[in-house]
């Protein structure tokens, strides 16, 4: 049971989620009811024995969509169970603990937090009735000290008031490597350096052979930098020594091949960073690289017009100052 | 105004939502009119009763539109023709503190051109305001949609400006022709602190930290002078043009809230490598 997979076809669910959506406008206008049907289960695929993830939608946060936007879900041993990311609102986690509850009936002992966005985390107070650990990178709670609230209100703005969810800390850190115990597998935990975030913390199932970089590794989807693009390339290069045979990406399918699954974010950091660095040396300013670099890589990422700004910008401030 | 928070959403730092959220509020008639009776408001404030004429037969300013980041929105200024110019005011008209920056030019200056990087925390209209050495002012301005960028939390990579704090860096972008304008860049790394971003721990506003001058002079003597606000963005970088009539030192003074004082001299030309 545990490995039984439920895929529902992507068109479907954006389909029907867009009808949820739609449906909750009117009510939450009429009535002033919740207009997603709360703690129905979400659907996951077993991308290894014990491993189930929820493929998040290739979208920004919507009233829609719920927020529902980042692949993650949760790892089931023989004593317990390790949620790896508890989602993107409070919603999303309700969900993905009746997803849980629909597996195992094992006690959720860990919630793993990949790092401080909102889509990752937010879901995190669904399990507060669980009493897990919940763990973080060692800068995770400076990073949700400083725009915990400022995500929360953004967030709540798009979903509705309250509808984010509770801002919870972690009650555990990690600061360079640590492990957790589920019976039968130990998942190990590294905290990163400053790299997609300043907070990434990657999970190895050396069990499965499973990774779980979270947004350490964007597929299909094109990479958000709010850390530091060198760091990220120099985590990059340690995960892809992992003797994972698979990894599963924090936005994208559920499961790729690895290393091969980081080929084309590989390349994606690399014309960024070659570009960019060109640019800083040829004097333009950051507006007109904007509007040059990384131009061969559109198209080959869904929501690039979104971030491809946004990203250029960051790497041009980084790179500057070589 | 002061420290008065607003509801930030455009800012794209994350993946998570793009400035979508923002992409409702066309500027309407009221809204315009509104704008239109702020700025007379701010002149007020800034000139009193000078008139302050359109200068944008001779003056530029350009700035994206839409601000992919409202905490770095860069901004070119330029000037044109022989008109001797004084000073220039950059105004974001919604911003706490609206005066982002007041340039003044010393005799080495060559004030034909000037780029920085500014938070902005509201759509709103930026204004450029020249001040002409017999005392005339002239404005430009340009409308940019971004929100939040004064109180959106530091970025992902923020303590590499206070492990750095002061380190200065210029980077002249021509060569060095005796008498001849060039254009410099200078870089300071400073975080900025507006007083405006809150540590939710503590429920306290980190303590506002932030450039108030900037000196640049050759040789001795003076190319410009910033007095400089909470609006300039973390780690700023300032493009400004000098005139170099012989071989020298460029030399770059700040002073900021704390009265930490930075300085650095560079060569000019610069030494080769």
């Amino acid at each position: 049971m545990p490995q039984a997979l439920k895929l529902r076809p992507q068109r479907t669910l954006s389909r029907r989620e867009a009808l949820a959506g739609g449906f909750g406008v009117l009510c939450s206008t009429l009535l002033a009811t919740p207009g997603r049907p709360s703690q129905s289960a979400l659907i996951t695929e077993a991308v290894a024995p014990g491993i189930h993830i929820r493929r998040g939608v290739d979208a920004d946060a919507s009233f829609a969509n719920g927020n529902a936007i980042a692949n993650g879900g949760f790892v089931v041993g023989r004593n317990c169970v390790a949620v790896v990311d508890p989602g993107g609102s409070l919603d999303d986690g309700q969900r993905l603990r009746a997803r849980i509850r629909e597996v195992t009936r094992l006690p959720i002992r860990y919630v793993l937090m990949s790092h401080v966005h909102p889509d990752h985390i937010f879901g995190a107070g669904a399990f507060a009735q669980d009493r897990p650990q919940f763990v973080g990178h060692g800068r995770l709670p400076n990073a949700m000290a400083q725009r915990g609230e400022y995500y929360q209100r953004g967030l709540d703005a798009i979903l509705g008031k309250g509808k984010s969810g509770p801002l919870v800390m972690p009650t555990r850190v990690v600061t360079e490597r640590d492990q957790i115990d589920l019976g039968d597998r130990t998942l190990l935990l590294t905290a990163h350096g400053v790299a997609h975030s300043d907070c990434d913390l990657s999970v190895f199932d050396p069990a499965t052979a499973t990774l779980l970089p979270a947004d350490l590794l964007f597929v299909e989807r094109v990479p958000s930098l709010d850390g530091r693009l060198k760091g990220w390339q120099n985590e990059l290069t340690g995960l892809k020594a992992i003797p994972a045979k698979r990894a599963v990406p924090g936005h994208g399918p559920v499961r790729v091949s690895w290393p091969a699954g980081a080929r084309d974010l590989d390349r994606y950091l690399d014309v960024l960073l070659r570009e960019t660095r060109a640019a800083v040396k040829q004097g333009m300013d950051i507006s007109a690289a904007v509007a040059s670099v990384g131009r061969s890589e559109r198209g080959k990422w869904k929501l690039f017009d979104d971030y491809q700004g946004h990203n250029v910008t960051q790497a041009f401030k980084e790179l500057e100052w070589e | 105004m002061g420290m008065k928070r607003v509801l930030p959403m455009a800012l794209m730092l994350i993946v998570g939502w793009t400035a979508n959220a923002a992409q409702t509020a066309p500027a309407l008639d009221d809204e315009e009119a509104d704008r239109a009776a702020r700025w007379k408001d701010l002149q007020h404030a800034l000139f009193g009763d000078r008139p302050v004429r359109d200068g944008s037969a001779w003056m530029g300013i350009d700035a994206p539109a839409r601000a992919l980041d409202a905490a770095l929105v860069p901004v070119n200024l330029t000037v044109q023709g022989g008109t001797p110019i004084k000073g220039i005011y950059l105004v974001i008209d919604n911003n706490p503190g609206p005066l982002a920056g007041h340039f003044t030019f010393g005799p080495q200056a060559d004030p034909h051109s000037l780029k920085l990087r500014v938070r902005v925390n509201a759509y709103t209209y930026i204004h450029a305001v020249a001040e002409t050495r017999d005392d005339q002012l002239y404005a430009v301005a340009r409308f940019v949609k971004a929100a939040g960028g004064c109180s959106a939390p530091a970025a992902g990579d923020a303590q590499q400006a206070l492990q750095d704090l002061g380190h200065i860096k210029v980077r002249f972008m021509q060569p060095f022709v005796p008498g001849k304008p060039m254009q410099a860049q200078m870089m300071i790394r400073h975080p900025n602190f507006n007083g405006m971003q809150m540590d939710q721990t503590t429920r306290l506003y980190t303590p506002a930290m932030f450039i108030r001058t900037i000196d640049v002079s050759y040789n001795g003597a003076q190319v410009l002078h910033l007095d400089s606000d909470i609006s300039l963005s973390s780690d700023p970088v300032i493009n400004f043009g000098f005139i170099p009539p012989q071989k020298g030192q460029l030399k770059v003074s700040v002073r900021d809230t704390q009265d930490a004082t930075f300085g650095q001299s560079f060569d000019v030309p610069a030494p080769a490598g």
